[in-house]
This record gives C-alpha cells, sequence and structure tokens, in this order.
C-alpha cells in the first residue's frame, strides 16, 4: 500500500494534477453529458419535447422520485442501501388515506380524523418503519440489504391489510394541495421537491452531521476511531430515508387521486437509479444531492423523452435499464480510478 | 540419512525491500526445527517459499534430493508439505469430521458424503495423533488449543510428511502447550518433520531439536538447542554493531516516572475473554507508559478498549475519581480519551483532503452544529506547519501522502484539544527513520504538556524509544513492568 502512494508522491505534479482532475471529474461529467445529450437529442427528434409546458410535465414527473431520491442519498452515502423506500411510501400514503373519510363507495374500514391528525399518523408511521430499518442493521447487525428488504415486505404488508384490494381516494386538504395544486404556473410537489433537495444539499453540505454521513461512508473504521458515533449516524439516515419516502408517498397518493396497493413499485429502481446515474458512489463517501439533481434530470428526460417520440412503451423499459447498466460501469469505473489515484 | 528438505542460497526481494539475503536452511527427516528471529527478519518469507506462497525467489530448493519450485500452496501439500498458521483457517460451523476431511470427504455408492465412514476415520486418526476429541463436535465448540491441534491432524491427513507451525503456542495455556509438545514428538518419533517458528523462545529451547536463527534477511545461526541457552539465542537475534540504532537498544536504557504527577487513568482488573486476563495499571499524567508484548499478547486489544471499541468483560476504567463507561468510541472520546489505531487503513479517510482528516474529531469543538471550513483549515495550517507535514498542503487528498506523514496527520487530529489520554498503537510501524522521529518528538512535546500516554506495540524498539515505565505482557497478562531502572532490548525480550 505504501509503495503506490509513494508512486503518486513521485510522478510530476502537472501530470498528476491532470490525471486527478479528470478522474476526479469524470463521475460528475458524465452523467452531466449524458443529460446534455439527451436534451439535445429529444430536442431535435421532437417538436412537443422543448416546451415550457413540457418543463412542467418533467418537473412533475420527477418530482416524487426527487423526494424518496433525498433520503437515498443519505443512505447510499454511507454505503448501505434502502429498498424499502417505494415500500414505504406506498405504505404512508394509504395510512394517510385511512384515517381521512372516504367517500361512501369506498370499502375500507377507515378511521376519520382530522387531516392533521391523519398526517401526524402517517409521519409517525414511516418515521417508526426507518426506526425499525436502523435497529436492524445497527443493534442487530442485519446487512442493509437483507433488512430493508424484509421492511419492502412488511410495508407491502401493512398496505395490503389496510386497502384489502380496495382503492382509496381521498385524502387530508394539505396533502390534496401539495400533491396535486399548482402555485401559479408551478405545481406544488416540484417546489416540495426542490424544497427537499435544497434541505438535503444544505444539511450534506453545511453541517457536521454531514461531514460524518461522508467519513461514515469514506471509511467506517477510520470514522469508529475517531470517536464518530457510526450506529448514530446510520440510524439517522434510514430513518432520514424512511420519513422522505413517507412524505412522497403522500404526496404522490394525491398526484395520482387514488391510494391502492403497489402503486409506487417503479419508485424503487427509478430512485436509486436516480442517485446512481447522477453519480454517487455506491461504495458511500463520494456524491451528494447535486448528483442525485442531476440523475433525476436524466430519468426524467429519458422518461418523457421517449413518450414523445412515439417509440415502442415496451422498448422504453428495455432502454431505461440499459443506461442504468451503463451508469453503473460508470460508477464503479471511477470509483476504482480514484481509489488509484488516492492509493487505497 | 539425506537431508529432507534443503534450501541454498535464498534471496527475495520485495520491491526495493530485501527480506532475505543469501539464506541456506536444513531439515532432517524426524526433527523438530525451531525458527527464531524478530518481526521482519525474514522467517515468515522463507516459510511461506516453502509452503508455495511465493514462487518467486532467486535461489534453489531441493525436497528429497530433487529441486523443486512450488507454484501455490496446493503444490506445496501435494508434494507433502502443510502449514497451520497463526491465524486458524478451520471453519467453525462444520464439525471436527467434516474440518478433517475437508475438500477429500469420502462418497458412499450413491455419490453422496459418507458421514459414517467420514466419522469413523476422522476418529480413528485423531485417535492415533492421541487427540481426544468427538468428531461430531462443531469446531467452533472446541477451546483453541483443540481446534489447533486438529487443525493440525487435517495438514498431516492430506499427506504432508513436512509441517510448517506458525506461532503455535501464542494463545495456549500451559497445560495446552505440553499436549502440543506431545503431539509433536510423537510425530517426530514417527519420522515427521516440523518447523517451528516461535517468538517464545523458552517453548523453541523445549520442544525443539535444532534452532535457526534469523536477522535483518540473514540467517546467523544453527545449533543444536540442547548445546545452547535464551539468552544466547537472544544474543543472535538482535545482534550487535550492525547499526547504530539497533545498538543504542542494546545497551541500557534509564527508565524515570515522573514523580507525584497524578494518576490520569486506572484500570482495575480488566478482563476480555480471549485478549486479556486481570489487568490492573495507571497511568499519570506526564508520563508514557509502553507496553510490550508480542503479536497475541493482548496488548493491542488492550488498547482498543481504552478507545471504547472493543468493551471489557470485567474490571473497570477510572478516570478523575469516575468509572468510564467504554462502550462506544464517541462516548471514550468524550471523556478524553484519544486512539491512534494500529493500522492506517483503520484511521484515514485517503480520499478525504488532509483538514478533513485533522478536524474530524474535534468538529462540535469548533461549532454544535455547522461546519465552519475556514476555522478548519486554519487549525490544519497550523498543524501542517508545527508537524512538518510534506507537501505542506492541507487540501491534498491523504491518500496521495506519503506513510509517514499520514500518521502525523493522524496525530495531529488529537492535537488542537487535548486529551486526558492517548493511547498509540504501533506508532511507528512501517516507517522510515525520519518520520519515526519526528513521532517520537511529538509524543515527547505531548508528555511534557501534561497527558498520559500509552504506547502498545509488538516491537521493542518502538516502546524503548517511548516509553517512561515500561509494562510487559505475554498471553493476555501483565507480567513484568520497568520502572525507575535501566531496561534494554534483551532485558525485554527475555521478560515476553
Amino acid at each position: 500500500m505504501s509503495d503506490t502512494q509513494d508512486d503518486a508522491a513521485l510522478v510530476p505534479p502537472r501530470r498528476r494534477d491532470a490525471r486527478a482532475w479528470l478522474a476526479a471529474r469524470l463521475r460528475n461529467i458524465a452523467p452531466l453529458a449524458t443529460l446534455l445529450f439527451l436534451v439535445a437529442f429529444f430536442w431535435i427528434a421532437s417538436d412537443s419535447f422543448a416546451t415550457f409546458g413540457n418543463l412542467t410535465n418533467i418537473l412533475t414527473q420527477i418530482s416524487v422520485t426527487a423526494i424518496i431520491a433525498v433520503g437515498l442519498t443519505f443512505v447510499i452515502l454511507c454505503a448501505e442501501i434502502d429498498l424499502s423506500v417505494a415500500a414505504i411510501a406506498n405504505a404512508t400514503g394509504i395510512v394517510v388515506a385511512f384515517f381521512t373519510l372516504q367517500d361512501a363507495s369506498v370499502n375500507i374500514a377507515n378511521v376519520p380524523l382530522p387531516g392533521w391528525a391523519a398526517i401526524v399518523i402517517a409521519l409517525a408511521s414511516c418515521y417508526a418503519l426507518g426506526w425499525i430499518n436502523a435497529f436492524g442493521l445497527t443493534r442487530i447487525g442485519i446487512p442493509s440489504f437483507i433488512m430493508t428488504l424484509a421492511m419492502l415486505q412488511i410495508a407491502a404488508g401493512i398496505c395490503a391489510l389496510l386497502v384489502r384490494g380496495q382503492i382509496a381516494y381521498s385524502v387530508p386538504p394539505l396533502i390534496g394541495t401539495l400533491g396535486a395544486k399548482s402555485l401559479g404556473p408551478v405545481p406544488w410537489i416540484a417546489i416540495v421537491a426542490a424544497l427537499f433537495l435544497l434541505i438535503g444539499h444544505l444539511v450534506l453540505t453545511y453541517t457536521r452531521f454531514g461531514r460524518y454521513v461522508y467519513m461514515v461512508g469514506g471509511n467506517r473504521d477510520a470514522a469508529e476511531y475517531s470517536g464518530v458515533n457510526v450506529r448514530r449516524i446510520l440510524s439517522a439516515v434510514m430513518i432520514i430515508s424512511a420519513v422522505c419516502s413517507g412524505v412522497a408517498g403522500m404526496l404522490g397518493v394525491a398526484y395520482f387521486g387514488s391510494a391502492q396497493q403497489n402503486e409506487f413499485d417503479t419508485y424503487l429502481l427509478d430512485s436509486i437509479a436516480a442517485v446512481v446515474v447522477g453519480g454517487t458512489s455506491l461504495f458511500g463517501g463520494q456524491g451528494g444531492i447535486g448528483s442525485t439533481i442531476i440523475g433525476l434530470f436524466v430519468l426524467g428526460v429519458l422518461n418523457n423523452g421517449l413518450d414523445h417520440i412515439n417509440i415502442d412503451s415496451f422498448l422504453k423499459i428495455l432502454i431505461r435499464g440499459l443506461i442504468l447498466l451503463i451508469a453503473l460501469i460508470i460508477n464503479v469505473y471511477a470509483q476504482r480510478v480514484r481509489l488509484a489515484e488516492a492509493g487505497g | 540419512m539425506t537431508t529432507l528438505l534443503e534450501l541454498a542460497g535464498i534471496s527475495k526481494a520485495f520491491g526495493g525491500a530485501v527480506a532475505l539475503r543469501e539464506v541456506d536452511f536444513a531439515l532432517e527427516p524426524g526433527e523438530i526445527h525451531g525458527l527464531v528471529g524478530e518481526n521482519g527478519a525474514g522467517k515468515s518469507t522463507l516459510m511461506k517459499i516453502i509452503a508455495g506462497v511465493h514462487s518467486e525467489y532467486v535461489g534453489e530448493m531441493r525436497l528429497d534430493g530433487r529441486i523443486v519450485r512450488f507454484a501455490s500452496p496446493r503444490d506445496a501439500l501435494a508434494a507433502g508439505i502443510g502449514m497451520v498458521h497463526q491465524e486458524l483457517s478451520a471453519v467453525r460451523a462444520l464439525s471436527v469430521a467434516e474440518n478433517v476431511y475437508m475438500g477429500v470427504q469420502p462418497l458412499n455408492r450413491l455419490g453422496l458424503v459418507d458421514w459414517r465412514a467420514m466419522r469413523h476415520g476422522a476418529r480413528e486418526h485423531l485417535d492415533s495423533l492421541g487427540i481426544a476429541v468427538d468428531p461430531r463436535t462443531p469446531m467452533g465448540a472446541l477451546p483453541l488449543g483443540l481446534q489447533q491441534l486438529v487443525e493440525l491432524s487435517r495438514v498431516l491427513f492430506s499427506g504432508a510428511r513436512i509441517i510448517i507451525l506458525d506461532e503455535p503456542t501464542s494463545a495456549l495455556s500451559p497445560p495446552e502447550v505440553e499436549r502440543l509438545f506431545g503431539v509433536l514428538r510423537r510425530l517426530r518419533d514417527a519420522g515427521r518433520s516440523i518447523i517451528f517458528i516461535s517468538h517464545f523462545l523458552d517453548d523453541v529451547l523445549a520442544v525443539c531439536d535444532r534452532v535457526t536463527v534469523f536477522r535483518n534477511g540473514r540467517k546467523v545461526a544453527v545449533e543444536a538447542c540442547a548445546d545452547v541457552d535464551k539468552r544466547w539465542v537472544i544474543g543472535r537475534m538482535i545482534g550487535a554493531g550492525h547499526d547504530e540504532l539497533e545498538e543504542s537498544y542494546l545497551s541500557d536504557i534509564p527508565l524515570q516516572s515522573p514523580a507525584e504527577a497524578p494518576v490520569v487513568l486506572a484500570l482495575e482488573g480488566l478482563g476480555r475473554a480471549g485478549a486479556y486476563r486481570d489487568v490492573s495499571l495507571a497511568v499519570r499524567g506526564g508520563e508514557v507508559l509502553g507496553i510490550y508484548g508480542f503479536l497475541g499478547a493482548g496488548q493491542l486489544e488492550l488498547a482498543r478498549t481504552l478507545f471504547g471499541a472493543l468493551p471489557p468483560d470485567r474490571g473497570r476504567v477510572l478516570a478523575g475519581g469516575r468509572t468510564l463507561r467504554l462502550t462506544s468510541t464517541s462516548r471514550a472520546r468524550r471523556a478524553g480519551m484519544a486512539f491512534l489505531p494500529e493500522s492506517r487503513g483503520m484511521m484515514l479517510f485517503a480520499k478525504e483532503p488532509v483538514f478533513k482528516n485533522m478536524t474530524i474529531s474535534i468538529l462540535e469543538r469548533i461549532h454544535r452544529l455547522w461546519l465552519r471550513p475556514a476555522a478548519e483549515r486554519a487549525i490544519a495550517r497550523e498543524h501542517v506547519e508545527r508537524l512538518r507535514i510534506r507537501p505542506p498542503d492541507p487540501e491534498r487528498p491523504l491518500g496521495t501522502l506519503s506513510g509517514g506523514n499520514q500518521q502525523k496527520v493522524a496525530l495531529a487530529k488529537w492535537l488542537t484539544h487535548l486529551p486526558r489520554v492517548l493511547v498509540l498503537s504501533e506508532p511507528t510501524r512501517g516507517m522510515d527513520v525520519g518520520a519515526k522521529d519526528d513521532v517520537v518528538k511529538i509524543v515527547r512535546g505531548l508528555r511534557e504538556r501534561g497527558i498520559g500516554i500509552v504506547v502498545a506495540s509488538t516491537e521493542p524498539e518502538t516502546v524503548l524509544s517511548l516509553a517512561d515505565r515500561i509494562v510487559v505482557m505475554k498471553k493476555g497478562e501483565v507480567v513484568r513492568e520497568f520502572a525507575d531502572e535501566p531496561v534494554s532490548k534483551d532485558r525485554l525480550l527475555a521478560a515476553a
């Protein structure tokens, strides 16, 4: 190990700087280049793509994913994963609807409460689910991959029990406004998403907690031996992820206009893809909300743009998969370059 | 009788570092051959060549008079050479029988594992070695001494005529050592040959027929054990007159503890299963306490315990009259403890800039909630200047600095707000002389400022160069204390 470090110190400064500069930027440049390419491609290929109305569409379409992705960014920065985000979103959305008075035609045993109470209960439930994830990961020692896989199933079970195959439509008015109404031309849900992204960025960049998140992801042993409470940081990110998912789930239910089982299933892959495509390292410690924003737009533009060019909707699924694969390859490759550069 | 295994003119270098120079070694049939030398003297490199781990080397190895060169440990095993490592490689979840038959399970007519044959075979094999273990017991349920014997029997079972044992007694109690020696003597009388690598010279002299001594990559002596004593072996191991640094530790170094300084940390009957037992020590302010022992003696584990990374099972740690709850590293840090772990990988954020590495442990002192990068950089610039860190750039990713400079950055973590007690584990391992000197100066400077310092190491030079008082640990227990008296390397080695 010391050999490579010495080598790094021996390379002439200019060459090393150029190499380091490129290596450091690869993770950032590749996603941005992908985004610009996609925008240019759809701009040329379709007349209806580059319009103000469509930009609003894209913003609205990526908003639910964006709120989930904020929490997931924290988790992935710590080199953990949360596979329960979509299921927790679904469950929280259903909980908020369950405690709201539904139309007589809706055949679920709902318990009508005032809107604020429904929201508080829903937030408490996603917090609780996140806390269970955190407990399993940090106290029992179940790897997050397995722990959150179990939570995915548990949350899906909660959804199934509450709605029993039915569909609920009503949500508290506040949720209804934030999820489905607009402030002037800008949809409220996009504003909420932007707020979450902004707060996530501020926390990660300017707070002590944010620094600890990067350090725990960068080298967990070193964080531990620097006296950082690694367990507490990991617990916090699992709970943040669950609460973000919960908020996304409530707004999502309003946005879709209904609360039912499995309606968030595609969001698991989308949110992980957004974080990773943006360039946040799956090995932890590298990336951030800025990367996640790029990733969200790459996915949003791709999904939206493919609709504008009359492509076979089945082919669309395959293309999304291929884009994700390419992003993963770049992600792992960039990690390797940086590792070689940093000498371990 | 021809020599069983003969190595002639073996040299081996790793990069620029020469590990072995022109080494000869001979092993006779039916012999237990001891191999001793300090850390880095070259004995493990030689064993790895014999066991097929290193296939690139200069020189010649003959087995039964024929030249051989093994490409892999599998090759070596096929030729009848097996190794039992210090870190046992047995599968703890499998039974003793399965471990003995690892990779060669007998099959019945249906092509399934023949459990009955395996149990019987394993029992017979173990009985023949005089090892009384039920072959159905899970390996993990056995005490370490028995696990080691089972592993030894597995190596024998796969047909080894030459068995290499690496530090076989380091984790064993005296009766377990006796039992191991009984098995080894029986094997020798049956014509097998054993290479016995150990730091425990008493053990080597008790069981071996001959002993070979290594120093600095060279074979310096080979003698019949009956003709030599421990003193002679230590003399050969540490040599004399080779280089100045070495020599300075051969003569007496006066130890002097600061008088009347307050005790800043007291350990009372501290114990942790499998690591150390009944350790009672006091650390005074302005004093460097060295804890020396071989690898596995428990001092490195004890050091981690003091920083909350390895909670003790029994006993307590007192600081300023209060009992410390050492259940997590963050708690230990808040209680005024600081720690430098033995491996750099455990303390570095290689991809993060130097200044973030330096401030990670004091962020809440700078601001409770927010980061103040300007303040962090100012702190970092000061340390870079004072500790002469090269290159003097706090923005550089830490991974691009040399090992010695990385170590200084790690030390700098604890210099802004002085801890009550600083625990250093192998603080100068693998560093060049200049960097070692710098670390020694930093530690002396800290001592002047009145904090208690604990240095745990497996290298006698490290404790001798830093400590005001030295305790020696052996197999988890404190066996000797050197205070207010002269000490030298050979006395330290003799005590361990």
